[in-house]
């Protein structure tokens, strides 16, 4: 078994018992796709919503509504198929409370409502859902079974 | 100047002079408030990547004591002290007589002490900004936040990326006779106030 790690607006697909990680997701969002007949899995690592309101040549792991796609398209390449997938998400985040500043103290939320949105314009489910709250996240995702567990720093470990 | 990225040397060295009086200046303060000396190495001052920042300070998984705090007046952004362990152990010691919580879960009473602590170092921090560039910078309350440096860093990054996915950051040890631990000031002024802040130094 090797684990593969997911930095920060970064994505990676894994077979066999190769086991996803992401560390201490704050406000930023982890989706796991997973094909659960041929055993693909795939981990993303969003930090924002949307490219469209950056110029230039935004990197396309960074955002829900650029990476998700790049993502499904490379669990394809793996053997994948697109309308098998079903995703589990965790992550968003309120990591501050920043009162008097909505804008700021709803970044994670509405990564989370974005990450939604993309999967639902996909067709890909939703099974499992560990969001929102007030603490960082660190994410596992297990090729194997497709197992999402997570584990943050006062609230032990919990498997979805 | 739209990013950190573009600043020239000589603006470098003008952040590294504010960085140097600004944690001079919240090393006396604490020193006042904790009524002991309080002694601070030469900071460092580097424009960094969010996870260089991250590695700096033990990796993303490192349980951290994170101070948020909004700027407003002539400089509007976001300014976070980034405390570790010792640092907070330190200062709960000396003000309250108690350890700091092995798995970071401060009781209301700790946890306004170190928002007190951050409200202090910060505002002498930016006075000492302000001293220098004659210009008129108020804090908000200090937001805390204990937990993984990784998640605690998320906030700033996705606030502020359309402004820059490097940030200002000034890395200081600080402590007593006894014990001297890292703590992180970072600075995020958004783009026109980093402008104003050169401006007035007479850096552009």
């Amino acid at each position: 078994m090797s684990t593969i790690t997911v930095g920060i607006s970064d994505l990676n697909v894994a077979k066999g018992d190769d086991v996803l990680v992401t560390y201490a997701l704050g406000s930023c969002v982890g989706i796991c796709l997973y094909d659960k007949v041929n055993k693909v899995a795939g981990l993303s690592h969003i930090m924002l919503p949307n490219s469209k309101s950056f110029s230039g040549a935004p990197q396309p792991y960074k955002f829900a509504d650029t990476a998700i796609i790049q993502l499904v398209q490379k669990m394809q390449r793996m053997g994948a198929l697109p309308n098998r997938l079903q995703a589990k998400i965790a992550g968003g985040a309120q990591m501050f409370a920043a009162k008097g500043n909505t804008s700021l103290a709803n970044i994670g939320e509405r990564n989370v409502q974005a990450v939604k949105e993309e999967l639902m314009r996909l067709r890909i489910p939703i099974i499992a859902e560990d969001t929102g709250k007030n603490y960082g996240r660190t994410l596992f995702f297990s090729a194997s079974d497709g197992i999402m567990r997570i584990k943050s720093v006062n609230r032990g470990e919990f498997s979805w | 100047m739209n990013n950190y990225e573009n600043l020239n040397e000589i603006q470098l060295d003008a952040l590294r002079e504010i960085g140097n009086i600004g944690s001079g200046n919240a090393a006396t303060a604490l020193s006042v408030m904790l009524q002991e000396p309080i002694d601070i190495e030469v900071p460092v001052i580097r424009v960094l990547e969010y996870e260089q920042v991250i590695e700096s300070l033990g990796g993303p998984e490192q349980l951290l004591v994170g101070l948020m705090l909004q700027l407003g007046g002539d400089v509007t952004g976001m300014m976070m002290f980034l405390l570790k362990q010792e640092f907070a152990h330190l200062v709960l010691q000396q003000l309250m007589g108690v350890d700091f919580p092995e798995n970071g879960e401060l009781d209301a009473m700790a946890g306004s002490a170190i928002q007190e602590v951050g409200n202090i170092m910060a505002g002498s921090f930016v006075n000492a900004i302000g001293d220098m560039t004659g210009l008129t910078i108020d804090i908000s309350v200090p937001d805390l936040c204990v937990d993984m440096t990784g998640a605690i860093l998320s906030a700033p990054a996705i606030y502020y990326a359309n402004i820059s996915d490097k940030i200002i950051c000034i890395e200081d040890r600080i402590g007593n006779q006894n014990m001297k631990a890292g703590t992180h000031v970072l600075m995020i002024p958004e783009e026109d106030s980093l402008e104003k802040i050169m401006n007035s130094l007479g850096l552009v």
